[in-house]
């Protein structure tokens, strides 16, 4: 036993050599991992647009029987079962053998088929992971769904598919003027509350910022939240501050953010007075504690045990929570309530549709996608749809009387009667991904009052400017 | 060697070394390819930009500050994983009392040292949810409920940990550290105890006390392990792409307002949301290049002679 120190004239010893090279080993494997993803396969292979069954009235697109079709769906607050239904119901039809996937990872299971060129047929193109619709488009990636739209209605054959459903709904699919993606379902986005808490406490729904305020003074008195966000999603509160400004300044105000005006945030009145109407609501100490961390489900589920009063959310809330939610808890959809002097009245909504259904133009079953889209249109897929989902969809009294909806879903139902007409949708967010990232930033950062209005305008006013010089931005612009 | 016996051996290294080029070498070369090209990741149409992609790397401040998050994660995480792991593979082995000439572990570091490598089976992702639990920014979390249990916060005033940029590097590198520290322990333990017990012992006789005997004699005789140790979490401190991705917020994590942001997560978020993955391939050479940097400068400067025995 001794020690002796390594051999120094006869260079890297075999020791050190092994050792060397298994530590740059080691290095190069994680990072691999990570190059590798950017590593793409194969080259565009163009579709097959060949249909391969006889072109008639009822069979539009030339669907052959004994085909097959790969739909991807994104299972999230709707589940996939609805899908399961529909492919069950096509293969009836047309003999057509569905490939169903279910995922929350759109993004991780598809980019690299959109990439090498082979992509599903449909997808529903969804969630917190969904290839976004502008890079999609941008790629030469989406098939223009106009064929679909005038094709004649499945119920009806005399009227076109486009006619059949509820005016605006198509809007958000839409880039550069074309539909490329279909938004399937009819959402309302705005704040929900639970009927019986509400009928317990002696609260009616507030109509007016004040009313507001005033029921989450009361709450936070008594030991409840007043309001709830999905705090580790900004998206959630961008709708209540959005949608402030909408009302506020009406449908200009929107359309100045869509447009990247320069004066979208900073030098609006309506941004300023929403801002600071919802940073009243902080300053004050009304949010639900720690909301400002959590994730969409856990602070739904707050909500739900009653240690909130209001939460920000969309109508797939319902679905989404349906096993958190006690049997009387009665829930319910409200409008967000008004600022003095505002341009909109009460009932005004953000609705519209979401869950974007694309077709991909280099699909290999494009004629059994464009099918099973029209079919989907149709009041029995509807309905299908309604009754595995809880949601209602883009058509126009799509779901048979005989089914009878959950209570928050009614309350969506009246709402949208009420609107009318006064329905409004954003597009920033489809047109302008890093704007909407960088808003929800900004929104984080306010609501953990972290910054003040006047910087939150600034940090929105900043990203619309970025926004501004996109090449996209030229084209995308509505009036 | 005998004529023919080259060509016998150079059949059996082609296989190897051809799958080598094309999995490992060849990703590298293409992913280089598209840093020079606008790719946007869902197609094959692109064209070439030059060096356009590495400029604006320079100037693309949340790109800037991760790296600089990578840093210290790579200052932190090794010295404090190592240092604990150290200590308690020491106690475990040589730290009991007189009992077998005094070479011998704490009571019950059998059970300690099985113990202590529980966290190394767990995966990365159920750590992530594990530790979302713990730092949920309710009074539901475990942390938060034991300081409200304490006393030391409110209920309507929870401490949002990973919602505050004071907070979220600590509170990540706390996780990787809890994970790391078993393995490491287990692994410096059964380098303790290749070391002869003699030299120990003589030690003892020579009256070395505790810390003595560890700087004198135990830390020379691991080195070899300790450096390893040291590259492989050099590694971790670069990566760190699970943990932040999922417990953070923010598109592939990097939240609050890019306060934890690590390259990873900068570049997931250029290639697959932004649709700009010519510039995250930009990105992904830049990380292989810091990563070689910090293996090569590690090995280097932890080099020094070796006891053998």
């Amino acid at each position: 036993m001794g020690s002796t120190s390594a051999p120094k004239n006869d260079g890297l010893g075999r020791r050190d050599l092994i050792k060397r090279s298994a530590a740059l080993g080691l290095i190069s494997v994680p990072t691999m991992s990570f190059l590798s993803a950017c590593a793409s396969s194969g080259g565009d292979s163009g579709g097959n647009d060949a249909p391969k069954g006889e072109k008639t009235k009822d069979n539009p697109f030339g669907v052959a029987k004994g085909g097959k079709i790969d739909v991807v769906v994104f299972k999230g607050g709707y589940g996939d079962e609805y899908a399961k239904a529909w492919e069950a119901s096509f293969n009836k039809k047309w003999g057509v053998t569905a490939t169903h996937t279910g995922t929350q990872e759109i993004t991780g299971k598809l980019q690299p088929r959109f990439n090498a060129g082979n992509p599903p047929d449909i997808v529903d193109n969804s969630g917190a992971q969904k290839i976004k619709i502008d890079v999609l488009y941008k790629n030469d990636q989406l098939l223009d769904l106009a064929e679909v739209l005038d094709a004649p209605s499945v119920d009806d054959p005399s009227k076109k598919v486009r006619d059949t459903l509820i005016p605006g709904t198509l809007d958000p699919g839409l880039q550069e003027g074309k539909v490329v993606a279909l938004n399937y379902i009819y959402t309302v986005w705005g704040l929900w509350y639970s009927g019986k808490l509400f009928k317990e406490k002696g609260w009616t729904e507030p109509k007016t910022w004040d009313e507001f305020l005033a029921i989450c003074k009361e709450a936070t008195a008594q030991g409840i939240g007043g309001l709830a966000h999905q705090g580790k999603y900004p998206y959630y509160i961008n709708v209540a501050i959005m949608d402030l400004i909408a009302k506020t300044g009406g449908l200009e105000a929107m359309k100045a953010i869509d447009n990247l005006d320069p004066r979208a945030f900073v030098g609006s009145d309506a941004a300023k007075q929403a801002v600071e109407a919802i940073y009243e609501v902080v300053e004050k100490g009304y949010l639900m504690p720690g909301t400002n961390g959590l994730e969409h489900t856990e602070s739904q589920t707050r909500w739900n045990q009653y240690k909130a009063a209001f939460i920000t959310c969309g109508s797939w809330l319902e679905n989404e929570q349906i096993k958190q939610t006690p049997a009387d808890f009665d829930m319910r959809f409200m409008p967000m309530p008004l600022l003095p002097g505002s341009k909109m009245p009460y009932e005004a909504i953000r609705a519209g549709s979401g869950e974007p259904f694309i077709i991909p133009s280099k699909a290999k079953n494009l004629a059994e996608a464009k099918e099973f889209m029209r079919m989907m249109l149709s009041k029995e897929w509807s309905t299908l749809f309604a009754k595995e989902a809880n949601s209602l969809t883009i058509l126009a009294d799509g779901v048979d009387p005989s089914v009878k909806l959950r209570p928050g879903t009614q309350s969506t139902v009246e709402a949208s009667k009420k609107a009318g007409p006064n329905t409004f949708r954003y597009l920033y967010t489809e047109w302008y991904s890093e704007m909407d990232t960088e808003l929800q930033n900004a929104s984080n950062e306010l609501m953990a009052k972290r910054i003040q209005p006047a910087e939150w305008l600034k940090r929105a006013q900043a990203a619309v400017d970025k926004a501004a010089k996109d090449p996209a931005s030229k084209k995308n612009r509505r009036d | 060697m005998r004529k023919g016996q080259y060509t016998f051996v150079t059949g059996f290294l082609f296989i190897p070394v051809a799958l080598y080029l094309v999995f490992v070498i060849w990703p590298y070369v293409q992913t280089f390819g598209y840093s020079l090209t606008d790719w946007k990741g869902q197609s094959q149409t692109f064209s070439f930009v030059g060096l356009d992609n590495y400029v604006a790397l320079l100037e693309d401040d949340v790109f800037l500050g991760a790296v600089w998050h990578n840093i210290l994660f790579l200052v932190f995480i090794p010295v404090i994983t190592i240092l604990l792991a150290l200590f308690l593979a020491f106690m475990v082995n040589a730290g009991g009392g007189g009992r077998a000439g005094g070479v011998s572990g704490v009571t019950g570091s059998k059970f300690y040292k099985v113990v202590y490598f529980f966290p190394q089976v767990l995966s990365l992702a159920i750590l992530a949810v594990l530790f979302g639990a713990v730092y949920r920014s309710d009074t539901g979390g475990m942390l938060n409920g034991l300081l409200l249990k304490l006393g030391l916060i409110e209920a309507d005033r929870p401490i949002e940990w990973l919602n505050e940029p004071d907070f979220v590097l600590w509170a990540l590198m706390a996780v990787v550290v809890w994970h790391g520290v078993g393995f490491y322990l287990v692994l410096f333990s059964a380098a303790m105890q290749s070391i002869p017990r003699d030299i120990y012992e003589a030690a003892l006789i020579d009256g070395a006390g505790r810390a003595q005997s560890f700087f004198r004699i135990t830390l020379p005789l691991l080195w070899d392990s300790v450096q390893t140790a040291w590259v492989y979490l050099g590694i971790v401190a670069m990566d760190m792409f699970v943990l932040v991705s999922t417990m953070t917020s923010g598109d592939y994590g990097g939240g609050p307002d890019h306060h934890s942001e690590v390259m990873s997560t900068v570049m997931m978020r250029n290639f697959l949301y932004f649709g700009r993955s010519g510039y995250a391939c930009a990105m992904g050479v830049v990380m292989l290049l810091l990563t070689l940097i910090v293996s090569v400068v590690t090995l280097r400067a932890t080099r020094r002679e070796r006891l053998e025995f």
